[in-house]
């Protein structure tokens, strides 16, 4: 059954910050085979201008993803269905250790195609003090 | 950066294996545990030919072609691909091969570059539209 289009404009704000650890973005890198010394190296970063290591570019998928989920459980998709249309994300900054971040996703459009539903989810990142971090849209399309 | 900028300039072809055991890992460390990445019960009831690489795996080791070749991973400041084929995982040690190429395409303003990405596993291209703004300066 497809679903219904006025889930469009749904929005949700992540009720618990995510808190970025020096040892998950190491855990991250390796998950993704990057040796970067950017990631791990603290001295690396610095040499690139930044206070500290930071994320790789698609890091943000570890919170991005779960801030999502229950507006996602909610419109009834389960995860098993889902399959990754697009991505893409912007970034305003890096991300760091000890950045608190938080999530608010929308739900931008649902929209049927060829019997599949295809739902576009943004997600504004942004810091404790309100800073914006990086945005992502994510096309899910649902089988 | 290790070649001169200007609108053609080639990125270093890049070349990654994944197997299954890369696929629990990534879906243990990024909480994306959707089964169609380890169950191939799961991947052939939707209709998929086996268990599948996840799409954001196969995107992250694109984005390494472009942060290696512009030094400072932070310099990309925009990240778009669309995931057009699946990349299907066989249960064996070997598991399959991801190449990446990369080409710069255009100038933009401010000292930035588009740079379009080639993705292909098995001869085929997986990622379509697979882009990324970088800073150049």
């Amino acid at each position: 059954m497809p679903l219904d289009s006025s889930f469009a404009g749904r929005t949700l704000s992540s009720e618990t910050p995510y808190e970025v650890g020096r040892e998950k973005i190491r855990e991250f890198a390796d998950a993704i085979g990057d040796p970067n010394p950017a990631y791990r190296d603290p001295e690396a970063a610095k040499a690139f201008g930044h206070r500290d290591v930071i994320a790789p570019p698609t890091f943000p998928v570890v919170f991005t993803f779960a801030a999502g989920r229950p507006l996602l459980a909610e419109m009834g998709i389960e995860l098993s269905r889902i399959v990754h249309g697009d991505q893409c994300f912007r970034y305003a900054r890096p991300i760091h250790p000890g950045d608190v971040l938080g999530c608010g996703v929308s739900i931008e459009s649902v929209r049927s195609l060829a019997g599949n539903d295809i739902v576009v989810m943004r997600t504004d990142v942004t810091a404790e003090d309100g800073e914006h971090v990086l945005t992502t849209w994510s096309t899910l399309v649902i089988r | 950066m290790s070649q001169p900028l200007r609108v053609g300039a080639i990125l270093p072809t890049r070349t990654y294996r994944v197997t299954r055991a890369d696929l629990v890992r990534y879906a243990g460390v990024s909480g994306d545990l959707n089964p169609i990445h380890w169950s191939d019960r799961m991947a052939t009831s939707i209709g998929l030919p086996g268990v599948i690489a996840h799409g954001m795996l196969t995107m992250a080791f694109a984005g390494r072609a472009v942060t290696d070749w512009v030094a400072d991973p932070a310099a990309v400041e925009e990240y778009g691909v669309r995931f057009s084929k699946p990349v299907v995982v066989p249960d064996d040690d070997t598991g399959t091969e991801v190449t990446v190429d990369g080409v710069v395409k255009r100038e933009l303003e401010d000292g930035r570059v588009q740079v379009d990405l080639t993705v292909r596993s098995g001869g085929v291209k997986v990622l379509g539209q697979a882009r990324a703004i970088v800073r150049t300066s």
